[in-house]
Protein backbone atom coordinates (compact mmCIF):
# COMPACT_ATOMS: atom_id res chain seq x y z
CA UNK A 1 0.00 0.00 0.00
CA UNK A 2 2.84 2.43 1.09
CA UNK A 3 4.23 1.56 -2.42
CA UNK A 4 1.23 3.00 -3.95
CA UNK A 5 0.24 6.21 -1.62
CA UNK A 6 4.25 7.11 -1.51
CA UNK A 7 4.06 7.35 -5.34
CA UNK A 8 0.43 8.65 -6.03
CA UNK A 9 1.90 10.65 -8.37
CA UNK A 10 3.54 8.43 -10.84
CA UNK A 11 0.59 5.79 -10.94
CA UNK A 12 -1.81 9.36 -11.95
CA UNK A 13 0.61 10.36 -14.73
CA UNK A 14 1.04 7.14 -16.24
CA UNK A 15 -2.71 5.82 -15.99
CA UNK A 16 -3.43 9.57 -17.49
CA UNK A 17 -1.14 8.48 -20.52
CA UNK A 18 -2.31 5.08 -20.98
CA UNK A 19 -5.96 6.40 -21.17
CA UNK A 20 -4.84 9.12 -23.52
CA UNK A 21 -3.03 6.82 -25.61
CA UNK A 22 -6.32 4.68 -25.67
CA UNK A 23 -8.28 7.62 -26.39
CA UNK A 24 -6.24 8.71 -29.05
CA UNK A 25 -5.20 5.30 -31.05
CA UNK A 26 -8.94 3.90 -30.16
CA UNK A 27 -10.42 7.41 -32.25
CA UNK A 28 -7.26 6.96 -35.12
CA UNK A 29 -8.36 3.12 -35.78
CA UNK A 30 -12.04 3.53 -35.49
CA UNK A 31 -11.89 5.92 -38.35
CA UNK A 32 -9.20 4.35 -40.61
CA UNK A 33 -10.79 1.09 -39.61
CA UNK A 34 -14.25 2.07 -41.31
CA UNK A 35 -12.47 3.48 -43.73
CA UNK A 36 -10.49 0.60 -44.74
CA UNK A 37 -13.77 -1.73 -43.91
CA UNK A 38 -15.74 0.61 -46.84
CA UNK A 39 -12.59 -0.34 -49.13
CA UNK A 40 -12.69 -3.90 -48.78
CA UNK A 41 -16.44 -3.96 -49.56
CA UNK A 42 -16.27 -0.93 -52.45
CA UNK A 43 -17.37 -1.99 -55.67
CA UNK A 44 -13.97 -1.37 -57.40
CA UNK A 45 -11.38 -4.51 -57.51
CA UNK A 46 -8.81 -2.51 -56.86
CA UNK A 47 -9.67 -0.31 -53.71
CA UNK A 48 -10.49 -4.25 -51.68
CA UNK A 49 -6.80 -5.69 -53.26
CA UNK A 50 -5.28 -2.74 -51.42
CA UNK A 51 -7.89 -2.88 -48.15
CA UNK A 52 -7.25 -6.84 -48.01
CA UNK A 53 -2.86 -6.13 -48.56
CA UNK A 54 -3.10 -3.27 -45.86
CA UNK A 55 -4.78 -6.17 -43.33
CA UNK A 56 -2.82 -8.80 -44.21
CA UNK A 57 -0.02 -7.10 -43.78
CA UNK A 58 -0.52 -5.31 -40.25
CA UNK A 59 -2.74 -8.42 -38.94
CA UNK A 60 0.40 -10.55 -39.69
CA UNK A 61 3.23 -7.99 -38.32
CA UNK A 62 3.88 -7.98 -34.41
CA UNK A 63 2.86 -4.75 -32.61
CA UNK A 64 6.39 -4.68 -30.89
CA UNK A 65 7.70 -4.30 -34.44
CA UNK A 66 5.56 -1.81 -35.98
CA UNK A 67 6.55 0.49 -32.64
CA UNK A 68 10.06 -0.02 -33.17
CA UNK A 69 9.60 0.67 -37.12
CA UNK A 70 8.43 3.66 -35.81
CA UNK A 71 10.74 4.67 -32.69
CA UNK A 72 13.77 3.70 -34.51
CA UNK A 73 13.53 3.63 -37.93
CA UNK A 74 11.06 5.98 -39.00
CA UNK A 75 13.13 9.09 -38.11
CA UNK A 76 15.71 7.51 -40.28
CA UNK A 77 13.40 8.12 -43.00
CA UNK A 78 13.72 12.15 -42.24
CA UNK A 79 9.62 12.80 -42.83
CA UNK A 80 8.78 14.56 -40.00
CA UNK A 81 10.33 14.08 -36.74
CA UNK A 82 7.71 12.69 -34.14
CA UNK A 83 7.58 12.36 -30.52
CA UNK A 84 7.71 8.93 -29.06
CA UNK A 85 3.86 9.73 -28.43
CA UNK A 86 3.16 10.65 -30.84
CA UNK A 87 5.02 7.37 -32.98
CA UNK A 88 3.13 5.23 -29.92
CA UNK A 89 -0.08 6.42 -31.85
CA UNK A 90 0.43 6.37 -34.65
CA UNK A 91 1.67 2.44 -34.70
CA UNK A 92 -1.63 1.69 -32.58
CA UNK A 93 -3.35 3.26 -34.82
CA UNK A 94 -2.29 1.48 -37.73
CA UNK A 95 -1.98 -1.83 -35.89
CA UNK A 96 -5.53 -1.97 -34.38
CA UNK A 97 -7.05 -0.33 -37.89
CA UNK A 98 -6.83 -3.60 -39.29
CA UNK A 99 -8.54 -5.39 -36.89
CA UNK A 100 -11.12 -2.98 -36.90
CA UNK A 101 -11.68 -2.93 -40.22
CA UNK A 102 -11.81 -7.06 -40.01
CA UNK A 103 -14.61 -6.42 -37.96
CA UNK A 104 -16.71 -4.35 -39.36
CA UNK A 105 -16.85 -6.21 -42.53
CA UNK A 106 -17.89 -9.29 -40.51
CA UNK A 107 -20.20 -7.32 -39.58
CA UNK A 108 -21.73 -6.10 -42.67
CA UNK A 109 -21.33 -10.07 -44.13
CA UNK A 110 -23.85 -10.90 -41.34
CA UNK A 111 -26.43 -8.90 -42.64
CA UNK A 112 -28.68 -11.66 -45.31
CA UNK A 113 -28.22 -11.17 -48.09
CA UNK A 114 -32.48 -10.48 -48.93
CA UNK A 115 -32.15 -7.13 -46.72
CA UNK A 116 -29.19 -5.54 -49.64
CA UNK A 117 -31.52 -7.48 -52.42
CA UNK A 118 -34.75 -5.25 -51.23
CA UNK A 119 -33.00 -2.38 -50.54
CA UNK A 120 -31.49 -2.56 -54.46
CA UNK A 121 -34.71 -3.62 -55.68
CA UNK A 122 -36.08 -0.33 -54.11
CA UNK A 123 -33.89 1.84 -56.02
CA UNK A 124 -31.20 2.64 -53.14
CA UNK A 125 -27.49 2.80 -54.27
CA UNK A 126 -24.43 1.57 -52.84
CA UNK A 127 -24.05 4.58 -50.61
CA UNK A 128 -27.82 4.15 -49.82
CA UNK A 129 -27.90 0.34 -49.27
CA UNK A 130 -25.03 1.08 -46.50
CA UNK A 131 -25.88 3.72 -44.87
CA UNK A 132 -29.89 3.14 -44.18
CA UNK A 133 -30.01 -0.61 -44.23
CA UNK A 134 -26.98 -2.65 -43.88
CA UNK A 135 -24.71 -0.94 -41.86
CA UNK A 136 -27.76 -0.18 -39.04
CA UNK A 137 -28.10 -4.10 -38.62
CA UNK A 138 -24.84 -4.51 -39.20
CA UNK A 139 -23.68 -2.49 -35.73
CA UNK A 140 -25.37 -5.66 -33.97
CA UNK A 141 -22.72 -7.72 -34.74
CA UNK A 142 -20.17 -5.16 -34.87
CA UNK A 143 -20.31 -3.37 -31.62
CA UNK A 144 -19.61 -6.56 -28.77
CA UNK A 145 -16.11 -7.65 -31.12
CA UNK A 146 -15.39 -4.05 -31.36
CA UNK A 147 -14.86 -3.84 -27.87
CA UNK A 148 -12.85 -6.84 -27.26
CA UNK A 149 -10.55 -5.08 -30.04
CA UNK A 150 -10.88 -1.81 -27.81
CA UNK A 151 -9.93 -4.03 -24.76
CA UNK A 152 -6.83 -5.41 -26.31
CA UNK A 153 -6.19 -1.75 -27.79
CA UNK A 154 -6.10 -0.77 -24.11
CA UNK A 155 -3.90 -3.58 -22.68
CA UNK A 156 -1.52 -3.40 -25.91
CA UNK A 157 -0.91 0.57 -24.88
CA UNK A 158 1.46 -1.20 -22.09
CA UNK A 159 4.20 -1.90 -25.10
CA UNK A 160 4.81 1.94 -25.56
CA UNK A 161 6.49 1.40 -21.98
CA UNK A 162 9.35 -0.25 -24.14
CA UNK A 163 9.72 2.75 -26.50
CA UNK A 164 9.52 5.42 -23.99
CA UNK A 165 6.71 6.74 -23.75
CA UNK A 166 5.76 7.02 -19.35
CA UNK A 167 2.84 5.46 -19.37
CA UNK A 168 1.30 2.47 -16.91
CA UNK A 169 4.02 -0.17 -18.07
CA UNK A 170 6.47 2.25 -17.83
CA UNK A 171 5.74 3.28 -13.80
CA UNK A 172 8.45 0.17 -13.05
CA UNK A 173 11.30 2.42 -14.46
CA UNK A 174 10.61 5.26 -12.02
CA UNK A 175 9.95 3.21 -8.98
CA UNK A 176 13.39 1.31 -9.25
CA UNK A 177 14.64 4.69 -9.71
CA UNK A 178 13.45 5.76 -6.33
CA UNK A 179 14.57 2.37 -4.89
CA UNK A 180 10.87 1.13 -4.52
CA UNK A 181 10.57 -2.74 -4.78
CA UNK A 182 9.21 -3.48 -8.46
CA UNK A 183 7.14 -6.32 -7.67
CA UNK A 184 4.46 -4.31 -5.67
CA UNK A 185 4.47 -1.54 -8.12
CA UNK A 186 3.77 -3.69 -11.09
CA UNK A 187 1.15 -5.55 -8.82
CA UNK A 188 -0.56 -2.49 -8.42
CA UNK A 189 -0.41 -1.71 -12.00
CA UNK A 190 -1.68 -4.87 -12.94
CA UNK A 191 -4.55 -4.92 -10.58
CA UNK A 192 -5.70 -1.18 -11.96
CA UNK A 193 -5.46 -2.59 -15.55
CA UNK A 194 -7.88 -5.51 -14.13
CA UNK A 195 -10.37 -2.77 -12.81
CA UNK A 196 -9.93 -0.82 -16.31
CA UNK A 197 -10.94 -3.93 -18.18
CA UNK A 198 -13.52 -5.89 -16.36
CA UNK A 199 -16.10 -3.60 -16.83
CA UNK A 200 -15.38 -3.06 -20.52
CA UNK A 201 -15.78 -7.34 -20.71
CA UNK A 202 -18.61 -7.38 -18.70
CA UNK A 203 -20.12 -4.22 -20.82
CA UNK A 204 -19.10 -6.67 -23.79
CA UNK A 205 -20.99 -9.90 -22.37
CA UNK A 206 -23.94 -7.92 -21.63
CA UNK A 207 -24.24 -6.49 -25.58
CA UNK A 208 -23.23 -9.78 -26.69
CA UNK A 209 -26.34 -11.96 -24.82
CA UNK A 210 -28.85 -9.39 -25.72
CA UNK A 211 -28.03 -8.57 -29.03
CA UNK A 212 -26.71 -12.63 -30.26
CA UNK A 213 -30.55 -12.99 -30.54
CA UNK A 214 -31.26 -10.73 -33.46
CA UNK A 215 -33.16 -12.57 -36.19
CA UNK B 1 -21.19 -11.75 -50.54
CA UNK B 2 -20.00 -8.30 -50.87
CA UNK B 3 -21.14 -8.21 -54.38
CA UNK B 4 -24.89 -8.45 -52.96
CA UNK B 5 -24.84 -4.02 -52.41
CA UNK B 6 -24.17 -3.54 -55.65
CA UNK B 7 -26.27 -4.10 -58.76
CA UNK B 8 -24.11 -5.36 -61.88
CA UNK B 9 -22.49 -2.04 -62.97
CA UNK B 10 -24.15 -0.29 -65.92
CA UNK B 11 -22.23 1.81 -68.42
CA UNK B 12 -22.05 4.78 -65.72
CA UNK B 13 -21.48 2.88 -62.94
CA UNK B 14 -18.67 1.15 -65.20
CA UNK B 15 -17.13 4.94 -65.78
CA UNK B 16 -17.55 6.01 -61.87
CA UNK B 17 -15.88 2.83 -60.73
CA UNK B 18 -13.15 3.42 -62.92
CA UNK B 19 -12.41 7.03 -62.58
CA UNK B 20 -12.51 5.80 -58.46
CA UNK B 21 -10.08 2.78 -59.49
CA UNK B 22 -8.24 5.36 -61.39
CA UNK B 23 -8.13 7.87 -58.41
CA UNK B 24 -7.75 5.07 -56.03
CA UNK B 25 -4.27 3.76 -58.13
CA UNK B 26 -3.19 7.70 -58.01
CA UNK B 27 -3.51 7.95 -54.20
CA UNK B 28 -1.75 4.68 -53.41
CA UNK B 29 0.70 5.15 -55.86
CA UNK B 30 1.64 8.21 -54.70
CA UNK B 31 1.78 7.35 -50.97
CA UNK B 32 3.94 4.12 -51.95
CA UNK B 33 6.17 6.94 -54.46
CA UNK B 34 6.54 9.05 -51.73
CA UNK B 35 7.75 6.18 -49.19
CA UNK B 36 10.30 5.08 -51.60
CA UNK B 37 11.44 8.40 -52.47
CA UNK B 38 12.17 9.04 -49.23
CA UNK B 39 14.19 5.64 -48.56
CA UNK B 40 15.79 6.90 -51.87
CA UNK B 41 17.08 10.15 -50.56
CA UNK B 42 18.09 8.80 -46.95
CA UNK B 43 19.81 6.79 -48.45
CA UNK B 44 17.87 3.11 -47.80
CA UNK B 45 18.68 1.69 -50.99
CA UNK B 46 22.47 2.42 -51.32
CA UNK B 47 24.10 -1.31 -51.51
CA UNK B 48 26.34 -0.21 -48.24
CA UNK B 49 22.86 -0.37 -46.36
CA UNK B 50 22.68 -3.84 -47.59
CA UNK B 51 25.60 -4.93 -47.32
CA UNK B 52 25.18 -6.80 -44.29
CA UNK B 53 22.87 -9.39 -45.40
CA UNK B 54 26.50 -10.67 -47.27
CA UNK B 55 27.98 -11.99 -44.47
CA UNK B 56 27.70 -15.30 -42.99
CA UNK B 57 27.84 -14.52 -39.10
CA UNK B 58 24.76 -12.08 -39.66
CA UNK B 59 23.16 -14.49 -41.54
CA UNK B 60 24.14 -17.22 -38.80
CA UNK B 61 23.27 -15.15 -36.14
CA UNK B 62 20.17 -14.13 -37.92
CA UNK B 63 19.13 -17.40 -38.48
CA UNK B 64 19.82 -18.40 -34.58
CA UNK B 65 17.78 -15.41 -33.93
CA UNK B 66 14.88 -16.38 -35.49
CA UNK B 67 15.37 -19.79 -33.65
CA UNK B 68 15.45 -18.24 -30.23
CA UNK B 69 11.87 -16.77 -31.47
CA UNK B 70 10.38 -20.38 -32.65
CA UNK B 71 12.06 -21.72 -29.29
CA UNK B 72 9.61 -19.38 -26.85
CA UNK B 73 6.96 -19.86 -29.46
CA UNK B 74 7.38 -23.38 -29.31
CA UNK B 75 7.15 -23.70 -26.19
CA UNK B 76 5.35 -21.27 -25.00
CA UNK B 77 2.31 -22.59 -27.54
CA UNK B 78 2.37 -26.43 -25.97
CA UNK B 79 2.71 -25.28 -22.42
CA UNK B 80 -0.52 -22.93 -23.05
CA UNK B 81 -2.03 -25.15 -24.64
CA UNK B 82 -1.86 -27.38 -21.51
CA UNK B 83 -2.66 -24.69 -19.37
CA UNK B 84 -5.40 -24.15 -21.52
CA UNK B 85 -6.72 -27.68 -21.44
CA UNK B 86 -6.66 -27.84 -17.49
CA UNK B 87 -8.41 -24.41 -16.75
CA UNK B 88 -10.91 -25.40 -19.35
CA UNK B 89 -11.41 -28.75 -17.56
CA UNK B 90 -11.46 -26.57 -13.95
CA UNK B 91 -14.34 -24.04 -15.60
CA UNK B 92 -16.35 -26.67 -16.97
CA UNK B 93 -16.46 -28.93 -13.58
CA UNK B 94 -19.35 -29.39 -11.48
CA UNK B 95 -17.64 -28.61 -7.99
CA UNK B 96 -17.63 -25.41 -6.88
CA UNK B 97 -14.09 -25.81 -5.27
CA UNK B 98 -12.39 -26.31 -8.71
CA UNK B 99 -14.68 -24.09 -11.08
CA UNK B 100 -14.50 -20.75 -8.96
CA UNK B 101 -10.78 -20.36 -8.33
CA UNK B 102 -10.24 -21.46 -12.33
CA UNK B 103 -12.79 -18.83 -13.22
CA UNK B 104 -10.92 -16.52 -11.48
CA UNK B 105 -7.97 -17.10 -12.74
CA UNK B 106 -8.55 -17.34 -16.11
CA UNK B 107 -10.13 -13.87 -15.94
CA UNK B 108 -7.50 -12.29 -14.03
CA UNK B 109 -4.68 -13.70 -16.29
CA UNK B 110 -6.96 -12.64 -19.47
CA UNK B 111 -6.97 -8.81 -18.05
CA UNK B 112 -3.43 -8.35 -17.16
CA UNK B 113 -1.57 -7.08 -20.19
CA UNK B 114 1.21 -9.69 -21.43
CA UNK B 115 3.81 -6.90 -20.94
CA UNK B 116 2.60 -6.11 -17.70
CA UNK B 117 2.98 -9.90 -16.65
CA UNK B 118 6.43 -10.60 -18.56
CA UNK B 119 8.08 -7.41 -16.76
CA UNK B 120 6.02 -9.03 -13.33
CA UNK B 121 8.20 -12.04 -13.94
CA UNK B 122 11.20 -10.90 -14.92
CA UNK B 123 12.29 -7.30 -12.84
CA UNK B 124 9.59 -7.88 -10.00
CA UNK B 125 10.15 -12.00 -9.18
CA UNK B 126 13.14 -12.22 -11.19
CA UNK B 127 13.27 -15.56 -12.72
CA UNK B 128 16.90 -15.35 -14.61
CA UNK B 129 17.20 -15.75 -18.44
CA UNK B 130 14.60 -13.04 -20.04
CA UNK B 131 13.60 -16.53 -21.49
CA UNK B 132 11.98 -17.80 -18.59
CA UNK B 133 9.73 -15.05 -18.15
CA UNK B 134 8.39 -14.64 -21.78
CA UNK B 135 7.60 -18.15 -21.80
CA UNK B 136 5.94 -18.21 -18.79
CA UNK B 137 3.96 -14.87 -19.73
CA UNK B 138 2.83 -16.22 -23.19
CA UNK B 139 1.96 -19.52 -21.51
CA UNK B 140 -0.23 -17.51 -18.99
CA UNK B 141 -2.11 -14.95 -21.09
CA UNK B 142 -2.55 -17.47 -24.39
CA UNK B 143 -3.37 -20.37 -22.35
CA UNK B 144 -6.39 -18.35 -20.22
CA UNK B 145 -7.60 -17.46 -23.70
CA UNK B 146 -7.63 -20.68 -24.74
CA UNK B 147 -9.03 -22.04 -21.83
CA UNK B 148 -12.18 -20.03 -22.81
CA UNK B 149 -12.22 -21.03 -26.59
CA UNK B 150 -11.78 -24.91 -25.45
CA UNK B 151 -14.85 -24.21 -22.84
CA UNK B 152 -16.78 -22.25 -25.25
CA UNK B 153 -16.46 -25.08 -28.20
CA UNK B 154 -17.60 -27.66 -25.59
CA UNK B 155 -20.05 -25.41 -24.43
CA UNK B 156 -21.40 -25.00 -28.20
CA UNK B 157 -21.66 -29.01 -29.06
CA UNK B 158 -25.17 -29.93 -28.92
CA UNK B 159 -26.70 -31.16 -25.34
CA UNK B 160 -28.09 -34.40 -26.63
CA UNK B 161 -24.14 -35.71 -27.23
CA UNK B 162 -23.68 -35.18 -23.50
CA UNK B 163 -26.91 -36.81 -22.65
CA UNK B 164 -26.34 -39.66 -25.26
CA UNK B 165 -23.27 -40.53 -23.84
CA UNK B 166 -24.35 -40.26 -20.15
CA UNK B 167 -27.63 -42.58 -21.26
CA UNK B 168 -24.95 -45.04 -22.46
CA UNK B 169 -23.19 -45.42 -19.30
CA UNK B 170 -20.00 -43.26 -19.56
CA UNK B 171 -18.73 -41.61 -16.68
CA UNK B 172 -18.26 -37.72 -16.62
CA UNK B 173 -14.14 -38.17 -17.50
CA UNK B 174 -15.23 -40.43 -20.31
CA UNK B 175 -18.10 -38.43 -21.16
CA UNK B 176 -15.80 -35.32 -21.45
CA UNK B 177 -12.66 -36.76 -22.79
CA UNK B 178 -14.05 -40.09 -25.31
CA UNK B 179 -17.07 -37.49 -26.62
CA UNK B 180 -16.95 -33.86 -26.04
CA UNK B 181 -13.50 -32.51 -25.89
CA UNK B 182 -12.81 -34.42 -29.76
CA UNK B 183 -15.65 -32.67 -31.03
CA UNK B 184 -14.82 -29.30 -29.47
CA UNK B 185 -10.98 -29.38 -30.25
CA UNK B 186 -12.40 -30.25 -34.10
CA UNK B 187 -14.94 -27.33 -34.39
CA UNK B 188 -12.96 -25.13 -32.52
CA UNK B 189 -9.01 -25.78 -34.39
CA UNK B 190 -9.34 -22.96 -36.77
CA UNK B 191 -9.86 -20.44 -33.71
CA UNK B 192 -7.30 -22.04 -31.75
CA UNK B 193 -4.45 -21.42 -34.48
CA UNK B 194 -5.62 -18.18 -34.95
CA UNK B 195 -4.87 -17.77 -30.89
CA UNK B 196 -1.18 -19.23 -31.55
CA UNK B 197 -0.58 -16.78 -34.46
CA UNK B 198 -1.14 -14.50 -31.70
CA UNK B 199 1.09 -15.81 -29.28
CA UNK B 200 3.99 -15.90 -32.53
CA UNK B 201 3.76 -12.64 -32.71
CA UNK B 202 3.63 -11.84 -28.63
CA UNK B 203 7.19 -13.38 -28.50
CA UNK B 204 8.25 -10.55 -30.20
CA UNK B 205 7.80 -8.54 -26.26
CA UNK B 206 11.09 -10.36 -25.32
CA UNK B 207 12.92 -7.42 -27.17
CA UNK B 208 11.38 -5.05 -24.37
CA UNK B 209 13.61 -7.66 -21.60
CA UNK B 210 16.56 -8.24 -23.85
CA UNK B 211 15.34 -11.40 -24.84
CA UNK B 212 18.21 -12.16 -27.62
CA UNK B 213 15.04 -12.87 -30.57
CA UNK B 214 14.74 -11.94 -33.72
CA UNK B 215 13.70 -8.54 -32.89
CA UNK B 216 16.95 -7.79 -30.47
CA UNK B 217 19.08 -8.92 -32.92
CA UNK B 218 17.70 -6.34 -35.13
CA UNK B 219 18.07 -3.93 -32.65
CA UNK B 220 21.73 -4.53 -32.37
CA UNK B 221 22.53 -5.11 -36.07
CA UNK B 222 20.76 -1.82 -36.93
CA UNK B 223 23.43 -0.14 -34.83
CA UNK B 224 26.08 -1.62 -36.45
CA UNK B 225 28.55 1.45 -37.72
CA UNK B 226 30.32 -0.30 -39.87
CA UNK B 227 27.64 -1.23 -42.07
CA UNK B 228 26.42 2.39 -42.08
CA UNK B 229 23.51 1.42 -39.41
CA UNK B 230 21.50 -0.09 -41.43
CA UNK B 231 18.19 -0.16 -39.43
CA UNK B 232 15.41 0.67 -41.82
CA UNK B 233 16.47 -2.31 -44.19
CA UNK B 234 17.07 -4.54 -41.02
CA UNK B 235 13.07 -3.66 -39.70
CA UNK B 236 11.68 -4.25 -43.56
CA UNK B 237 13.85 -7.99 -43.50
CA UNK B 238 12.89 -8.66 -40.17
CA UNK B 239 9.38 -7.95 -40.63
CA UNK B 240 9.34 -9.52 -43.88
CA UNK B 241 10.30 -12.96 -41.81
CA UNK B 242 7.42 -12.12 -39.21
CA UNK B 243 4.77 -11.96 -41.98
CA UNK B 244 5.83 -15.15 -43.59
CA UNK B 245 5.92 -16.86 -40.15
CA UNK B 246 2.34 -15.83 -39.17
CA UNK B 247 0.94 -16.23 -43.01
CA UNK B 248 2.43 -20.21 -42.57
CA UNK B 249 0.10 -20.59 -39.64
CA UNK B 250 -2.80 -18.33 -40.48
CA UNK B 251 -2.60 -20.81 -43.87
CA UNK B 252 -2.43 -23.75 -41.64
CA UNK B 253 -5.71 -22.43 -39.93
CA UNK B 254 -7.20 -21.79 -43.41
CA UNK B 255 -6.61 -25.28 -44.55
CA UNK B 256 -7.64 -26.73 -41.16
CA UNK B 257 -10.82 -24.87 -41.72
CA UNK B 258 -11.87 -26.05 -44.71
CA UNK B 259 -11.05 -29.82 -44.33
CA UNK B 260 -12.93 -29.16 -41.64
CA UNK B 261 -16.16 -27.70 -43.80
CA UNK B 262 -15.58 -30.47 -45.86
CA UNK B 263 -15.76 -33.47 -43.43
CA UNK B 264 -19.43 -34.83 -43.24
CA UNK B 265 -18.94 -35.85 -39.56
CA UNK B 266 -17.81 -32.56 -38.49
CA UNK B 267 -20.03 -30.37 -35.96
CA UNK B 268 -21.54 -27.34 -37.22
CA UNK B 269 -19.71 -24.88 -35.91
CA UNK B 270 -21.97 -23.91 -32.84
CA UNK B 271 -23.16 -19.74 -32.39
CA UNK B 272 -20.55 -19.66 -30.07
CA UNK B 273 -20.01 -15.87 -29.83
CA UNK B 274 -16.55 -16.00 -27.95
CA UNK B 275 -16.70 -13.47 -25.44
CA UNK B 276 -13.06 -12.75 -25.34
CA UNK B 277 -10.73 -9.41 -25.39
CA UNK B 278 -8.15 -9.64 -26.94
CA UNK B 279 -7.47 -8.53 -30.57
CA UNK B 280 -10.74 -10.05 -32.55
CA UNK B 281 -11.38 -10.67 -35.91
CA UNK B 282 -14.60 -12.08 -36.49
CA UNK B 283 -15.84 -14.38 -39.25
CA UNK B 284 -18.77 -15.08 -40.23
CA UNK B 285 -19.00 -19.19 -40.61
CA UNK B 286 -20.50 -20.12 -44.35
CA UNK B 287 -23.90 -20.76 -44.66
CA UNK B 288 -24.98 -20.45 -41.03
CA UNK B 289 -24.46 -16.16 -40.89
CA UNK B 290 -23.41 -16.70 -37.21
CA UNK B 291 -20.59 -15.67 -35.34
CA UNK B 292 -17.55 -17.16 -34.32
CA UNK B 293 -14.72 -14.60 -33.41
CA UNK B 294 -11.12 -15.25 -33.18
CA UNK B 295 -8.13 -13.86 -31.65
CA UNK B 296 -5.43 -12.14 -33.31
Amino acid sequence: MDVLLDNLDLFERGFLNTIQLFVLAAIGSLVLGMVLAMLRVSPVPFLRAAGTAYVTLFRNTPLTLIFFFFAFAFPLLEIVSISYFTAAVTALSLYTAAFICEVVRSGINTVPVGQAEAARALGLGFGQILTSVVLPQATRAVVPPMVSTLIALLKNTTVAAGFSVAEAGAIRDYLSERGEPALTGLLWVALFFVILVVPMTLLQRSLEKRWSVAR
Amino acid sequence: MSSVLFDLPGPRARARHRLLAVVGVVVIAAIIGFVIYRFAVTGQFASRMWEWLLYEKVQLDLVSSLLATLQAFALGAVLALVFGAVFAAGRLSDHAVLRVPSTAIVEFFRAVPLVVMIFIFHYGIGLGAPFNSVVLGLMLYNGAVLAEIFRSGVESLPRGQREAAYALGMRKTQVMLLVLLPQAVRAMLPTIVSQLVVLLKDTALGFLITYPELLYYARYLGGIAEFGRPLVPVTMVVAAMYIVMCLLLTWLAHYLERRNRRSKKAVPTAPTALGEDGDVAVTAVAGTGQLTSQQY
